[in-house]
């Protein structure tokens, strides 16, 4: 009974069970093309890693280092002088990104509450929705035209032509998509239930909206709402021809205005060496300012969650 | 019995039990006056599109009028004789965002599976992922300086060698001298990596988990599942995703103005200064005047005008193509 014939492998039955086909085979062509690929996507992930590590290092390190407090309240030196810091640069992304949050916020909530709570699926939403997400495709130099067309050119306000105001229009264009599609995706989050109880009680309709679901879906919405103005704060290209650049402290919001961004711009492409090393110690505020927010952004949603 | 009707408005009350609220003027009108004012927030949103559309439009009309469609197949762009063509920067565009997709979708995607296909600790996957987004939060303006200080001077001596080695085709035929095509690609990699990273990472996680159980309880390998199972479940999401990065790349401004060179002469080789639609606005807005600025509106159109059908081609895409499980 012991003597069974010697049949080739593959063919027989006891070998189609044998409980060594069960055991991880390396050499298999399918386990060596698992490996493979593996390891390349290993390797597509790490060269993806590899920029932020690298921009991040050369910016904290070479930016870090120039931090010094007379930065933050000198003004830029001339062409080709040393010292001085980005003070009126630091002030003017602020104000900047301020009047672009002050405009783009309430419009943008406003509008997501329409889309939300009073029409969700009717024609003219869905005109609305398509118009949000072609603006948010629009690229930001765009909307640098446009304000220049609308605004600077026409001389609109009190006859000046380059403005912070001009360019805080025009961050609020690029702003206005992603504050309008968190509002209007949080607020559809919100629990039918809570709509209903709050009516049930006698509420209003906008008391509802303003005391009930609105507070409901914070969470949301000031995540959208920090990741857009972080991303509004380090736009350069709308800010080049609408709010110009200025050497000098903001002479109100009808001026001209130095910000950040154009401040790196300008001094990236300056043939001398001290305005390049004022670029990085200026990208250095900026990345940690938006990196802040981002992780804020962050926040706000793992605090809520819990 | 509720203490907000007033006994004036409930003349029929059924047998006095309980009272029917009746609304107030006062909060008719308010709650009237609010979906108003929000209905013409939402409609202000159509509106800034529709200005924007008719503002470069009617400054790009003279443009329009003077040039007409040479303009998309001249490569002469002279102030001087005002003569302008917007081939070179309309060929850049669309050179620079298709080989940086090239480069970058490989990337994107490879990346996304490594941190969604249980390979690795998931710990180390939400760090890869944590880093792949805040690498999208950094401005374009801080990577442009990267690039021209760091990058291009690091890639250098490889520019060089694929002159030397390709120096026999049109594309690789000048020296590379610092600014130019190949590292405005790169750079434009960089930034729309974490784009198609993160889209094909939702995608990917958002295969229903009995796909893969199926997969895996036939027998199939990892890759096997992937390749069969998972990525084409997930391929709509993952091209509506590339193509919205591929519109990003068009209209990218800043890192590219300040690494391409911002050439006016047309020269098809990669390692020399090119051009793109929008680094020309950028570098040339603030100083032009008369039918410059009207030429380099109709540019800007024509950059809206692609941004435009790339994008509803993404969002249509999205739509038909999406599986119903």
């Amino acid at each position: 009974m012991t003597s069974f014939p010697q049949v080739p492998q593959a063919h027989s039955a006891s070998s189609l069970f044998d409980r060594g086909t069960l055991f991880f085979k390396p050499s298999l062509g399918r386990n060596l093309f698992n490996s493979i690929c593996t390891s390349i996507a290993g390797l597509f992930a790490t060269i993806a890693v590899l920029p932020l590590v690298l921009v991040l290092l050369y910016v904290l390190v070479q930016g870090g280092r120039l931090i010094t407090p007379s930065l933050f309240t000198q003004l830029p030196p001339a062409p080709g002088m040393s010292g001085g810091g980005i003070g009126n640069a630091m002030i003017g992304t602020v104000v900047v990104t301020l009047i672009a949050s002050l405009l783009a916020i309430p419009i943008g909530v406003g509008g997501g509450i329409y889309l939300s709570e009073y029409n969700r699926s009717g024609w003219f939403a869905q005109v609305v929705r398509f118009c949000n997400d072609v603006l948010a495709g629009v690229p930001s130099i765009i909307s640098g035209v446009f304000v220049y067309g609308l605004i600077v050119a026409t001389r609109i306000f009190f006859g000046q032509s380059y403005s912070a105001m001009a360019g805080g229009i025009a961050l609020s264009v690029l702003m206005l998509p992603t504050v309008i599609k968190t509002t209007d995706e949080g607020l559809k989050l919100v629990p039918q239930e809570l709509r209903w109880g709050a009516f049930g009680v006698g509420a209003s309709q906008v008391v509802t909206i303003l005391k009930v679901v609105l507070p409901a879906a914070f969470t949301p919405i000031a995540t959208g709402v920090v990741l857009a103005i972080a991303r509004a704060a380090g736009e350069t290209a709308p800010l080049i021809f609408t709010a110009l650049f200025s050497p000098f402290w903001p002479e109100g919001i009808f001026n001209p205005i130095a910000s950040m961004s154009v401040l790196i711009y300008n001094f990236a492409i300056m043939p001398y060496a001290p305005q390049n090393q004022l670029a990085w110690a200026a990208s250095f505020v900026l990345v940690v300012m938006i990196l802040a927010a981002n992780l804020l952004a962050r926040w706000i949603t793992r605090v809520n969650r819990t | 019995m509720s203490s907000l009707s007033t006994p004036a408005a409930v003349p029929e009350s059924p047998a006095g039990a309980y009272t029917l609220r009746r609304r107030p003027m006062s909060e008719k009108l308010l709650d009237g006056g609010f979906r108003n004012l929000t209905m013409g927030l939402a409609a202000l949103v159509a509106t800034v599109l529709l200005a924007i559309l008719i503002t470069v439009f009617s400054g790009a009309r003279e443009a329009i009028a003077e040039f007409g469609t040479s303009f998309l197949t001249s490569s002469a762009w002279d102030p001087v004789n005002e003569k302008y063509g917007a081939f070179t920067a309309i060929y850049g565009t669309l050179v620079s965002s298709f080989l940086a997709l090239l480069l970058a979708v490989p990337l994107g995607i490879g990346t996304a599976i490594f941190i969604t296909e249980d390979i690795i600790p998931s710990s180390l996957r939400e760090a890869i992922g944590l880093m792949v987004e805040l690498l999208a939060a950094i401005p374009s303006v801080v990577l442009g300086l990267w690039a021209i200080f760091v990058m291009e001077p690091a890639i250098r001596p490889l520019l060089n060698l694929s002159h030397k080695l390709l120096g026999w085709t049109p594309f690789f035929n000048t020296v590379p001298q610092g600014p130019g095509m190949a590292p405005a690609i790169l750079i434009l990699v960089v930034m729309v990596l974490p784009i198609i990273t993160a889209i094909a990472r939702d995608a990917l996680n958002q295969v229903p988990i009995e796909l893969r159980q199926g997969a895996y309880g036939i027998g199939t390998t990892r890759w096997g599942a992937i390749f069969n199972i998972i990525l084409p479940a997930a391929i709509s999401a993952i091209v509506g995703g590339v193509m919205l990065a591929l519109g990003r790349a068009m209209g990218e401004t800043m890192a590219v103005t300040m690494i391409i060179g911002n050439a006016l002469n047309f020269n098809v080789s990669l390692l020399a200064p090119g051009n793109t639609i929008a680094s020309m606005l950028a570098n040339q807005f603030g100083e032009a005047d008369g039918i410059q600025v009207s030429a380099l509106m109709y540019a800007g159109l024509i950059l809206m005008l692609l941004t435009f059908v790339v994008n509803v081609a993404a969002q249509w895409i999205v739509r038909k193509l999406s599986l119903r499980y």
